[in-house]
C-alpha cells in the first residue's frame, strides 16, 4: 500500500522511543510471542538514548523481599503523592519490582550486594527501604541493545513520530513520523502501538538559559504527551509539574539517594540539615523552594564532613554514572566536595511520572484511554516510576499489547489524516523565510517560566496561556533550513502543545497540593472534598483543550495512622535551640 | 523577514588529527542523543555543527581514537 507514492510500513507491534520503558517492551513482545513484527522507532540511537544514555546510579525504589513489601510501597508512594494514585497501578509495579530485578541481574545489570549476596538495601524514603545502588551501572544501555538485537527487534533509528493513527471505530492504527537526518515522512500501520517517549523536560527554561541544559535528556521533549493528546487520549494531573532539586547551572541530580546513605545531605547556607528526608516529593521540593527563598539559603550539598575514602567511593559513582561530566562541572569552578558545599537550586518544570505523577492516563495494564495505544516510562500517569517502573511498565505494555494484536487485522488508515498531517511536516521546509525554531522554542519556554512556574497565580497564568496561545499563532511562519531544523520545528509544536496543556491543568485545579508541584497562592490549602480527584485533561468532541474528574480508585492499601507523615518534612528545632 | 547568523563556542571539540570520520568512522555521530555531530564536508572529519549539548558524553566515551573532548557549555561553566 502506498500513500502519496509512500509505501506504508506494515508491523504487529510498534514501539515509539528506544531509550528505557521501550526496548524492554519491544524484548518482552519477542518473547511473548517470536513470530511477531515488532518495529522499535527511536528519534536518536537506541545504543545512547534516553534518560539512562550513560547509566544509572541506583533503583530509587525497588521492592526487595526481606526489606520491604509491595504493601509498603504502595502506601509510601499513596502519602508521598498526597493521595492522588491509581493504587493497582502502583501495586502492579511493586509486586514485579523484584521479579525484574532478577531479570536484569541475570541479564548482567549489576546491582550493588552485601557480603552475604543479599541487595545491598539503603534507606532514604522518610518511611521504607527502597534504594538499591548499582555503582557499575554504566551498562545498561549495551545490555538491552544486546537483548534487542537477540530477539530480532526491527530497530528503526533517526525517526522521529509527530501523530498517531486510528481507525475507523476509534482504536490504534499506527504512526506517522519523518526521518531526522533525510526530512523523508514514514508510515506505519500497526495493530497495537506502545509508547514511551520519556518526559516533556523542555518545557520550563533552565536557569542557565541554555535551552539543552535541562534535567531531562532534551530529546525528551513531550512528543508523546503532544501525539497522546492529539489522538484523543487522556492526560492526568499534568499540574502536578516535575520540579527537581539539582546542582544548580550544571542542572544534574545533586544525587542525595548516593551521598546520603554515605552520611551526605542537603544544607542550608549555615550547614544545616533542614529537611527530614531527601527523597523527591512536592513537600520536599516545598521545604526547598522556602529555604532557598529565605535567609538561611541558598542551598547546597554537604560532603565536606566526609571521610577521605567516602568522598573517593562518591565521586568514582558520581562521576562515571548517568551524568559524568559533573566532575568536569566541578573542576571548571574549582569546586571539591573535601572543601565546599556543592550550591544546588530546584530544576525547570516539566511532566515526569518518574518523579512526580503526571502523564497520559495509564491503568494496571499500561493502556491508555485510546484502545490499542500503551504508555510506558516517564510519560506514563503511574506516579514516581523512576527507572525500574519504566522497565516494569515497559514489560507490562508489551504484555498488553501482544494480546490487544492477537486478533486483530490489518488496521484501516484514515488516508484523509495522513494527508493533513503530511503537509504539516512539508511546511517548515517549504518556508524560505520565516521564524527558527530556536527563538520560537525559547519564547515559549521563557514564558513558562514568566508565567506557569509554582508558586502559582492565576492571573498570572490566565496571561501565560494568553501569551501561549500567541506564539501558536506564529506557527504559519515556522521556518526550517535542514532535516534537523525540521525535528526541531515538529518538536517546538509539542513543546507550545505541552505548554498550554501545563497551563490549562494548572488552571483547573482551584486548590494547592503535592507541596511545591501545585503551590498555589491564591488557593494556598489542600481541598479534598473538592479535588479528592484526578484531573482529566483531552481533546473534546469540537477539537477543543478540556479538562474533568477522575475519581481515584478504591485504595487496596488503606493508609492508617501514617498519612500524613510526608506533610512533616522540616527539621524541627529543640523549643531551646 | 531577514536571518542573522548566530555566533556560539560550541562544546564539544574534535581532535582532527586522532579523528577516523573521514576512513568511514560514524561512531561519535551515530550515539548522540541530539544529533549535532555531523561530517565536515571541507574536512571528512566530525565536527559539532549545531550548538544543542546535554554534555552527556557517549560521543567522547565511544570514540575509538579518544579524539572526542566534551566541555561543558560556556553559559553553564
Amino acid at each position: 500500500m502506498e500513500i502519496n507514492n509512500i509505501p506504508v510500513i506494515d508491523t504487529d507491534i510498534l514501539v515509539i522511543g528506544g531509550g528505557t520503558a521501550g526496548p524492554m517492551a519491544a524484548v518482552t513482545a519477542k518473547e511473548q510471542n517470536p513470530d511477531l513484527n515488532v518495529m522499535l522507532l527511536e528519534k536518536a540511537n537506541v545504543k545512547r538514548s534516553g534518560a539512562i544514555s550513560m547509566g544509572m546510579d541506583g533503583l530509587n525504589n525497588a521492592v526487595v523481599p526481606g526489606h520491604a513489601t509491595p504493601e509498603q510501597y504502595v502506601k509510601e508512594i499513596t502519602i508521598a503523592n498526597d493521595g492522588i494514585v491509581h493504587q493497582p497501578a502502583l501495586m502492579a509495579y511493586a509486586t514485579r519490582s523484584f521479579p525484574m530485578i532478577e531479570k536484569l541481574d541475570s541479564w548482567g545489570v549489576h546491582f550493588q550486594k552485601d557480603e552475604t549476596g543479599d541487595y545491598d538495601m539503603k534507606k532514604v524514603h522518610h518511611l521504607g527501604t527502597y534504594v538499591l545502588p548499582m555503582p557499575e551501572g554504566h551498562n545498561v544501555k549495551k545490555i538491552l541493545y544486546r537483548r534487542l538485537r537477540r530477539n530480532r527487534v526491527q530497530i528503526e533509528n533517526r525517526y522521529t513520530a509527530t501523530r498517531l493513527l486510528k481507525d475507523p471505530d476509534g482504536n490504534i492504527a499506527g504512526m506517522i513520523g519523518v526521518n531526522t537526518r533525510t526530512a523523508e515522512p514514514i508510515i506505519i500501520r500497526a495493530k497495537a502501538v506502545i509508547m514511551a517517549t520519556g518526559a516533556a523536560g523542555r518545557l520550563g527554561l533552565p536557569t542557565s538559559g541554555y535551552l539543552f541544559g535541562t534535567y531531562e535528556n532534551p530529546a525528551n521533549n513531550g512528543d508523546g504527551h503532544a501525539m497522546a493528546y492529539h489522538a484523543g487520549a487522556d492526560l492526568a494531573n499534568l499540574e502536578c509539574f516535575q520540579i527537581n532539586p539539582l546542582l544548580k547551572d550544571y542542572n544534574g541530580p545533586a544525587c542525595a539517594y548516593v551521598t546520603g546513605p554515605l552520611g551526605g545531605f542537603t544544607s542550608n547556607a549555615f550547614g544545616e540539615r533542614f529537611i527530614e528526608c531527601d527523597y523527591w516529593s512536592g513537600q520536599m521540593m516545598l521545604e526547598f523552594f522556602k529555604e532557598l527563598e529565605s535567609g538561611t539559603g541558598p542551598v547546597f550539598l554537604k560532603l565536606d564532613h566526609l571521610a577521605e575514602e567516602t568522598i573517593q567511593e562518591i565521586e568514582t559513582v558520581l562521576h562515571t554514572n548517568e551524568r559524568p561530566s559533573r566532575g568536569r562541572f566541578h573542576e571548571g569552578r574549582d569546586v571539591n566536595y573535601r572543601q565546599r558545599m556543592v550550591e544546588m537550586h530546584i530544576s525547570e518544570v516539566g511532566f515526569c511520572s518518574g518523579h512526580s505523577a503526571s502523564g497520559v492516563w495509564t491503568d494496571e495494564t499500561g493502556a491508555t484511554t485510546v484502545p490499542g495505544l500503551y504508555c510506558a516510562g516517564d510519560m506514563a500517569s503511574v506516579a514516581h516510576n523512576y527507572m525500574l517502573g519504566a522497565f516494569v511498565y515497559g514489560q507490562i505494555c508489551g504484555e498488553s499489547a501482544v494480546e490487544f494484536a492477537k486478533s486483530r487485522r490489518e488496521p484501516v488508515l484514515d488516508e484523509a489524516f495522513i494527508q493533513t498531517e503530511l503537509e504539516r511536516i512539508q511546511a517548515p521546509m517549504k518556508r524560505a523565510d520565516g521564524i527558527p525554531p530556536e527563538q520560537m522554542e525559547y519564547k515559549v519556554r521563557r514564558l513558562v517560566n514568566d508565567y506557569l512556574q509554582p508558586p502559582k497565580v492565576t492571573r498570572k497564568m490566565e496571561i501565560g496561556l494568553e501569551r501561549i496561545l500567541a506564539v501558536r499563532e506564529d506557527l504559519p511562519q515556522l521556518c526550517a533550513r535542514d532535516p534537523h531544523e525540521l525535528l526541531r520545528a515538529m518538536e517546538v509544536q509539542s513543546i507550545i502543545d505541552c505548554a498550554e496543556m501545563a497551563a490549562r491543568a494548572s488552571l483547573y485545579r482551584t486548590e494547592s497540593r503535592w507541596g511545591l508541584y501545585h503551590y498555589r497562592v491564591d488557593y494556598p490549602e489542600q481541598d479534598d472534598s473538592e479535588w479528592f480527584y484526578h484531573s482529566r485533561l483531552f481533546k473534546d468532541e469540537n477539537g477543543q483543550m478540556a479538562s474533568g474528574k477522575r475519581p481515584v480508585a478504591d485504595y487496596l492499601v488503606p493508609l492508617g495512622d501514617e498519612k500524613d507523615a510526608y506533610r512533616k518534612m522540616r527539621v524541627q528545632k529543640a523549643a531551646n535551640a | 523577514m531577514p536571518i542573522a547568523n548566530h555566533h556560539s563556542s560550541v562544546p564539544v571539540i574534535v581532535d582532527e588529527d586522532k579523528c577516523i570520520a573521514d576512513k568511514g568512522c560514524t561512531v561519535c555521530i551515530d550515539v548522540c542523543p541530539l544529533d549535532v555531530l555531523w561530517i565536515n564536508e571541507d574536512t571528512g572529519k566530525a565536527h559539532m555543527k549545531y550548538d544543542e549539548c546535554w554534555y552527556c558524553m557517549p560521543c567522547e566515551a565511544d570514540c575509538p581514537t579518544d579524539a572526542v573532548t566534551v566541555n561543558i557549555p560556556y553559559l553553564l561553566r
